[in-house]
């Protein structure tokens, strides 16, 4: 084994200070005590930012916790939080931490088994629900959790009727825990006292692309030194703004908005609804946002379907605005800085084009961004950089608190992750994996000490199952999850994940999978790919064929279609060596859906699911047939499904695209 | 502190669930020489979803718009109250602004809202009954004026949430999505903190899962809000599931008059939608009805 070069390990002074916060709620009374008054958390409600202040914060904390308390909730017990992003989501979370119990987040669009899964395996008691859909869901599983007592909600509307003993409302809940303060003022900050940094604070559920989620427990300790670590390299400020849109039961939410929030006290935003974040995310103009790469490609899409509509004066502006744009950030990223001339002409493309593309994407007082929990294409990545947009990529598992390797300002490079943060320690195993250590190391698997054995070595070392490099820079190069590197006919490694990124670049492809390469068995030697179309965009350019189409299943099966998908294939084949370029591709009759397991709640594709699900459509593209029938079982949202005969055509991707020459990042046609 | 349950009263009517609301008595319509009703009689009580069914030209929204002030019926009257204290108000004899201020509201066939308005603006249209403004005031934006707009204000904010369409708050109504305005039309109605709700084919054209989405808004407003509602609609399912009570209309008559079991079972209905081969799903529903 070789050991990496490290950087600097010296933990920061706070930590070493006896008296100095060391868990959530420790910090939050902190925050309360110095800035009483200033705002901790708005929510856009009724159209209007409402405010919970520090003190307000602390107050509301220190009766739920009150109420837990009264429920007999003590140390060792699991809270689970089933809901968006909320303030009562934090009330939750850092009350249960205050009477030192945990909490674990389930994804709000789970269903059935994957509820009950975290539930019965985490034991928990008790469970704060947001709305009538996940009281619903709750009610409907209960009697497969034996060890649930109760439901607190907190969105009340459409759950007046309903009479289950088990359902209690936030407001009433809360109400009893002030009662109770009222009559032993003193137990809050007893309790609070009373924890230390080892106490378990959060339970993450790992992503699963392979297999049932697994629950990782992550201490307060733990969190907290990863905040710290990436604090040292990218200091963030109590001023700066932040929106808390992602899942919470998600690592890098809990990262952003707790390990990093409480330690410096930033204002925490939540929009008003899903469908309403956009906006409420341009209304704030956040300072530092973390999201996983589909939220990126999304923001990507929106810039090209709308150039596409624009008009020609706008798109060449842009155009140009862009390729100066582009050549800066060529150089800023390298730490240079840009030519006289070219600083000049940057300084018109920012008030022509760059600041008002940031600007519609709520982008435009973003100091940071992130991309992490799953690659990031690097032309994507080069589009933000070119457009302005400081866009880093974090490289790390829930197990070591979701960052271990990131980017630095002025030294981003679109192909690697960057190097690790300070206090972590990497390591390349001979095998080409990659293993971590630092002290944001989690303590285990809830209930699995196989796994966590398996996870950690005898060593402590985490083994992040990913294969990769550190490059001449000391960048670490992360080629894909070991077992799915692929190897050619003739014997090239190659990562699907890097086939695949090229790929969905296509602003008409949603997700692409990558099977063959292996010489032998179902795939057959040829790289070919299943490609599911982003309807809206694939619609766009539909109605501009002026070619009608009805459902998904009709737009994905239209000849046409797949003629642009072949061309768009073609044209990301032209990155590629010879050997790993793609020769034959299907387009799927339905999206990937977390309701069929196909992909995670996070959006990774679960390749082994698609690869057994889809085996023969897999087959038939290894042997070149020309077409597949397959049976195809819908699942509906209500649980039922139904079957029907298919048939798709396999198409073969042309060697060169029907119109040569690269396409600019921004445009669609 | 965010209080996440609501605080406004959005039902108009202070009688008790379940007394008569309005009474629809012997009321005959005729334009020249075509009878649109013939001495229909119905009685409306607090608290239901009353649907009204029945074929094509059987004289659903001729009824509705009798009820509303736009026709008026030759014989017969309609009668309407919201408290006992305040009492009947004759629908029959009065203006459509009268019965829009003693609470009656309604919906329309095809969406009648001001599509160059936002949706925010467009429900507030909705408070028009309730603002008591003075000029001078009004045009400085001080005292009253001012307590009372940001008052009204937050009653179609707390609308805007229930109908879940926050993100479309400052759109303009005509670039939305059909169901969309439909749920917009239902709001404005709603701001007028009606007494009775008239509902003319809510979820027409809409495609099955609008649909859904529109019954659940219609059940929540009537069974949370316990806002009586009167409604004309054509799909049967939605009817039998959401009704309490049910009259059936055919050529102008009453033919049928019941809960939906009741009603499904009455071998008139069947009649009037089998026998012209048109419906055949009220029969088929008719019969596991009546299972």
């Amino acid at each position: 084994m070789t050991d990496a070069p490290t950087a600097d390990a010296t933990p920061a002074t706070t930590a070493s200070d006896a008296n100095a916060p060391s868990t959530f709620p420790q910090l939050l009374r902190r925050l309360a005590a110095e800035r009483p008054d200033d705002i901790a958390l708005q929510e856009k409600r009724y159209g209007i930012w409402q405010p919970i202040t520090w003190s307000e914060y602390e107050q509301r904390v220190a009766h739920v916790a009150h109420a837990f308390g009264r429920a007999g909730l003590g140390p060792g017990d699991i809270v689970a939080v089933l809901g968006d992003n909320r303030p009562e989501w934090l009330l939750a979370e850092l009350a249960a931490q205050a009477i030192g119990a945990a909490v674990v987040g389930i994804y709000p669009t789970s269903v059935g088994a994957e509820i009950v899964h975290v539930l019965t395996y985490a034991e928990v008691r008790f469970v704060v629900a947001e709305d009538q859909e996940q009281v619903d869901k709750l009610l409907g599983i209960a009697d497969q959790v034996p060890t649930l007592e109760r439901i607190v909600y907190y969105q009340p509307h459409g759950l007046e009727n309903y009479t289950s003993p088990m359902l209690i409302d936030f407001a009433v809940f809360e109400a009893e825990g002030a009662e109770d303060a009222r009559q032993r003022p003193d137990w809050f900050a007893e309790q609070v006292d009373a924890r230390s940094e080892s106490d378990i604070a959060v339970i993450c559920t790992t992503s699963g692309t392979t297999s049932r989620p697994k629950l990782a427990t992550l201490a307060h300790g733990n969190l907290l030194s990863m905040g710290r670590q990436l604090m040292v390299l990218d200091p963030v400020t109590a001023d700066d703004r932040y929106v808390s849109f992602l899942p919470f039961a998600w690592i890098g939410e809990q990262m952003l908005t707790l390990a990093v929030g409480l330690q410096v006290g930033q204002t925490i935003s939540f929009p008003e609804d899903a469908e309403t974040t956009r906006i409420d995310l341009r209304e704030i103009g956040p300072d530092v946002m973390f999201s996983p790469p589909r939220i990126w490609e999304s923001m990507l899409s929106d810039v090209q379907v709308r150039l596409g509509e624009a008009g020609w004066l706008k798109r060449t502006m842009f155009g140009w605005g862009y390729t100066v744009g582009d050549r800066v950030a060529e150089r800023r990223v390298r730490g240079e800085s840009a030519s006289a001339l070219d600083r000049v002409k940057h300084a018109v493309a920012e008030v022509v084009a760059l600041r008002p593309i940031r600007e519609q994407l709520g982008l435009r007082r973003l100091n940071r961004g992130y991309t992490g929990g799953a690659p990031l294409g690097p032309d994507v990545f080069r589009f933000f950089h070119a457009i302005g947009v400081n866009l880093k990529q974090i490289y790390g598992q829930t197990e070591i608190c979701g960052i271990a390797v990131v980017h630095a300002d002025d030294d981003v490079k679109f192909n690697t992750v960057g190097r690790p943060i300070p206090g972590t320690e990497l390591r390349i195993a001979d095998d080409g994996e990659i293993q971590l250590r630092s002290p944001a190391i989690f303590g285990g698997y809830l209930h699995n000490e196989e796994a966590t054995r398996e996870a950690l070595g005898e060593d402590g070392w985490l083994r992040t199952g990913d294969a990769g490099y550190l490059d001449d820079d000391g960048h670490l190069v992360v080629i894909d999850r070991a077992k799915d590197v692929l190897q050619t006919a003739a014997g090239t490694m190659f990562s699907p994940a890097f086939i695949e990124n090229k790929i969905k670049f296509s602003p008409f492809v949603e997700e692409a999978v990558i099977f063959g390469g292996t010489g032998e068995g179902e795939g057959g030697d040829d790289i070919t790919a299943l490609i599911t179309i982003d309807a809206n965009t694939v619609g766009t350019w539909a109605e501009h064929e002026k070619l009608s189409y009805s459902t998904y299943t009709d737009l994905a099966g239209k000849p046409e279609v797949a003629r642009l998908i072949a061309d768009e294939t073609s044209r990301a084949n032209q990155d590629l060596e010879e050997a790993i370029r793609v020769r034959r591709i299907v387009l799927l009759h339905k999206a990937f859906d977390p309701d069929d397991d196909e992909i995670t709640r996070t959006r990774k594709v679960r390749r082994n699911i698609v690869s057994d699900r889809y085996d023969e459509i897999i087959a038939a593209l290894g042997r070149g047939d020309d077409s597949v029938t397959i049976l195809s079982k819908v699942t509906y949202q209500d649980g039922t499904s139904a079957e029907r005969e298919l048939t798709l055509e396999i198409v073969t991707v042309p060697a060169e695209p029907a119109e040569a020459g690269r396409r600019l990042a921004w445009s669609v046609s | 502190m965010i209080d996440r349950a609501y605080r406004f009263e959005l039902n108009g009517s202070r009688l008790e669930p379940g007394t008569p609301q309005m009474q629809v008595d012997g009321i005959t319509l005729w334009f020249g020489g075509v009878r649109a009703l013939t001495d229909v009689s119905l009685e409306v009580a607090q608290g239901d979803i009353h649907a009204i069914i029945g074929p094509n030209g059987a004289g659903k929204t001729s009824l509705l718009n009798s009820a509303s002030g736009l026709y008026s019926p030759q014989e017969g009257a309609i009668r309407y109250r919201r408290s006992e204290e305040e009492g009947w108000h004759q629908l029959t004899s009065s203006k459509p602004h009268r019965i829009a201020r003693y609470g009656v509201a309604r919906s329309f066939q095809n969406i009648e809202l001001f599509r160059h308005l936002t949706v925010l603006q467009n429900i507030a249209l909705g408070r028009h009954v309730h603002l008591e403004n003075r000029l001078l005031p009004a045009l400085v934006w001080f005292g009253s004026a001012r307590r009372q707009e940001i008052a009204h204000r937050e009653v179609v904010e707390e609308i805007i949430d229930l109908l879940e369409i926050q993100s479309h708050r400052h759109q303009a109504v005509g670039a939305l999505a059909y169901g969309i305005q439909k749920r917009v039309e239902l709001g404005r109605a709603l701001a007028m903190e009606p007494g009775l709700l008239l509902l003319d084919e809510p979820m027409a054209g809409m495609n099955s899962e609008e649909k859904e989405d529109m019954a659940r808004y219609i059940l929540v407003v009537n069974q949370l809000r316990g806002v009586t509602t009167v409604l004309i609609e054509h799909d049967m399912d939605v009817v039998m599931d959401i009704s309490d009570h049910v009259t059936v209309l055919n050529f102008g008559q009453v033919i049928a008059d019941g809960t939906p079991t009741e009603v499904s079972a009455n071998p008139a209905v069947i009649e009037a939608y089998l026998g012209n081969d048109e419906d055949e799903s009220l029969g088929a529903t008719a019969r596991e009805g009546a299972q």
